[in-house]
């Protein structure tokens, strides 16, 4: 098993060390998943009421100017890597006018995830190199199926977030209120945020948002397109995942369906800044906390 | 006794107190006639601290009225601290600083004349005691590194604020190294990261160190010595020996002079664990049973490691005897023992408690009181008044 990669364009380095960020904002541990064309980012959260998941794909090629792995095998061509998402966060952070950042697995008294940044300090002539060494757990092949790209199910309704930093400043003083949020949305671009307690009702209306078109609209198209879905998460889950954002996605989209004993919202992000760099987020929040699922009829 | 400090040095005198503040609980002030000096020793005796401001550095400097004995007290850190807790605000409208002995000599007064006519007065109470001196010589240190503090400084930016050690080193090509230093833990299940930077040796002054030497020693402590220099835009000079030997910092000017003795861990093969091992991976020795890093917990084994020879005004003891590890240094703050002044057994303790009967003398008694508790009577205690059986 090998890895070997090299970071040398400045912006990539930020733009991969904010990710990183993110990611440590979300969970303490996470996987890592190292494949000849990607990068991935993973975190499984389940809890018994509902927790936070997340797929991350990077293009290595939008990110590094020399990648080198090798996998398990040769018929598993991939590396699954456990690490404390902090460290890797921390060691970025001392990258920031760096040089060169070679990131490559090595196994020093211990397997490790060692980066290396060469630093160009202006008082001095000489270059300071700084070498971080990140423990890793290696995960054996047979807990691969479980962090496998989440399939997104058929969704009763998928809509286009608003300003996520809009969204954030609302749900942050939702989370004042009560513990868990109502998102509803219908085909018609109009998202509200609810929260509902005793005492007060509060609710903020999103109109004019754009509905993207899903491949398999088949469920969709049986909906009346004023018809909410409503989904009950934990306010607190999805205010962990707006306050990681750092990275301003082109495109956010939140797609809800409904079971009776479950509900959930998926949060898809497409990032295509202008220097090309993709990156596919989808965070899965869930709830088994409303087992009933009410839906505003509005038929006419 | 008289100083006055005017200026720009307020704020100087004010980040001194904030490095010093940074290692012990008590800061002991004394004028001298070469300058005033303020001294602090950690609670485990593994650091001590001094600045010595030069009589240039104040506007007036007396260090005793005639006729009246030098003062040498001790004053709670945090009292001093509060005086310049915020450097910002000492800076900006602190104009002069006075710090003098209250006409009855029962506090020290330290006034600060500030902008739009307003003083601040702080009356200070403080404890007669004996001089704090450790005894260091960082001329029979061999090895010794000399570089403008901000290279340190950006040099430790890397490491985390809650890293306790790190280990100083000189690697292969002549590159000095620090490196995060982590106690090996039983259970190393959740492993620390490690954290190394190299630091080409054109960027020291001066490098007189044999490359694979290595000691380590506290980072928290160093951090706030390294703060101090960095804003008055000195050179840091490095003293050193082999591990196990304290480590001296120094930083020189015509107006004040500063030492800084950190203590360093004792490793019995420190070539293979160290970052500048040239060999290739070795298995990790089997290391002494260190204790924690937090420096609180140096009471644990090993206590040798990390004791730095100390002395009073009164004299060296000549005495070889050391007193048994199983003392825990915490009750050495507030009972000071006698010194010993066997360089290589790296401990003692200073008397500071005036009127002492002779160390020596005084150290025996003292551990036979100590031993009394350790080792109490067994036995039942004689019976002085029996039970009274049969009373409703």
């Amino acid at each position: 098993m090998k890895f070997r990669a090299k970071i040398v364009d400045l912006a990539c380095l930020n733009h991969f060390t904010r990710v990183s960020n993110m990611i440590a904002k979300l969970a303490k541990t996470c996987t890592l998943r190292i494949s000849p064309e990607k990068l991935n980012f993973i975190l499984c959260d389940k809890l018994a009421s509902g927790g936070v998941s997340m797929w991350c794909e990077l293009e290595q090629e939008n990110f590094f100017s020399e990648f080198q792995m090798e996998g398990v095998s040769e018929e598993n061509n991939e590396i699954y890597l456990e690490l404390t998402s902090e460290n890797l966060s921390r060691a970025l952070k001392t990258a920031q006018n760096s040089r060169a950042l070679k990131i490559k697995l090595t196994n020093k008294h211990f397997p490790c995830l060692t980066v290396s940044v060469e630093l160009q300090v202006s008082s001095s002539s000489s270059s300071r190199i700084v070498v971080h060494d990140i423990p890793i757990k290696v995960l054996p092949r047979r807990l691969w199926k479980d962090l496998q790209e989440p399939s997104i199910p058929d969704c009763d309704v998928s809509i286009c977030l608003p300003a996520l930093k809009m969204m954030k400043s609302v749900v942050e003083k939702m989370r004042n209120i009560s513990n868990q949020l109502v998102i509803e949305a219908n085909l018609k671009g109009e998202l509200n945020l609810k929260i509902e307690t005793e005492l007060v009702c509060v609710t903020t209306h999103f109109k004019d948002l754009e509905n993207p078109l899903l491949p398999s609209d088949s469920v969709s198209q049986n909906r009346h397109p004023e018809d909410m879905a409503k989904v009950h998460i934990d306010i607190k889950k999805l205010l962990q995942f707006l306050v990681g954002q750092q990275v301003t996605p082109t495109k956010a989209v939140c797609s809800e369906f409904a079971s009776p004993l479950l509900t959930s919202c998926v949060l898809h992000m497409q990032v295509c800044p202008v220097l090309g760099i993709e990156l596919a987020e989808t965070v899965s929040l869930e709830s088994s906390l409303e087992p009933e699922v009410s839906r505003d009829a509005e038929e006419e | 006794m008289k100083c006055l400090i005017t200026g720009g040095n307020v704020k100087v005198l004010g980040k001194a107190v904030h490095s010093l503040s940074r290692i012990g609980d008590e800061l002991y002030l004394e004028p001298l006639k070469d300058g005033l000096s303020l001294r602090t020793v950690n609670s485990s005796r593994s650091a001590y601290a001094c600045f010595l401001f030069a009589p240039l550095f104040f506007q007036q400097y007396q260090a005793a009225s005639p006729g009246q004995d030098l003062l040498r007290c001790k004053i709670l850190m945090k009292a001093f601290l509060s005086v310049f807790r915020s450097l910002a605000t000492v800076e900006k409208s602190v104009e002069t600083c006075c710090i003098s002995l209250s006409g009855s000599h029962s506090h020290l007064v330290v006034q600060l004349h500030c902008k739009y006519g307003v003083t601040k007065t702080h009356n200070l109470s403080f404890q007669d005691c004996e001089s704090l001196q450790a005894v260091f010589d960082s001329a029979s240190c061999p090895h010794l590194l000399r570089t403008p503090a901000r290279v340190l400084a950006e040099a430790v930016l890397s490491f985390p604020l809650a890293l306790t050690e790190v280990t100083l080193g000189i690697g292969r090509g002549r590159r000095v190294i620090l490196r995060s230093y982590q106690e090996e833990e039983a259970d190393s299940t959740s492993k620390a990261m490690v954290t190394e930077t190299s630091i080409g040796d054109e960027d020291f002054q001066q490098l007189h160190a044999p490359e694979g030497i290595a000691v380590t020693f506290c980072l928290k402590e160093f951090r706030g010595l390294l703060s101090f220099a960095e804003s008055a835009n000195l050179p840091l000079t490095i003293h050193f020996d082999v591990p196990g030997r304290p480590v001296i910092f120094t930083i020189e000017d015509s107006l004040l002079d500063a030492h800084f003795v950190l203590a360093t861990l004792l490793e019995q093969d420190s070539c293979s664990q160290g970052p500048c091992s040239p060999k290739p991976q070795q298995p990790v020795p089997q290391k002494q049973a260190h204790s924690t890093p937090h420096l609180d917990d140096f009471t644990s084994d090993d206590i040798d490691c990390y004791m730095i020879a100390m002395e009073t005004t009164g004299g060296n003891e000549g005495s070889g005897a050391q007193p048994s590890t199983s003392l825990p240094p915490v009750s050495l703050a507030s009972h000071d023992l006698a010194p010993t002044s066997e360089e290589e057994e790296e401990e003692a303790e200073p008397s500071t408690v005036p009127g002492t009967p002779p160390p020596k003398k005084f150290r025996s008694l003292f551990f036979g009181s100590i031993l009394a508790d350790v080792h109490s009577p067994q036995g039942p205690n004689p019976v002085l008044a029996e039970d009274s059986d049969g009373e409703g």
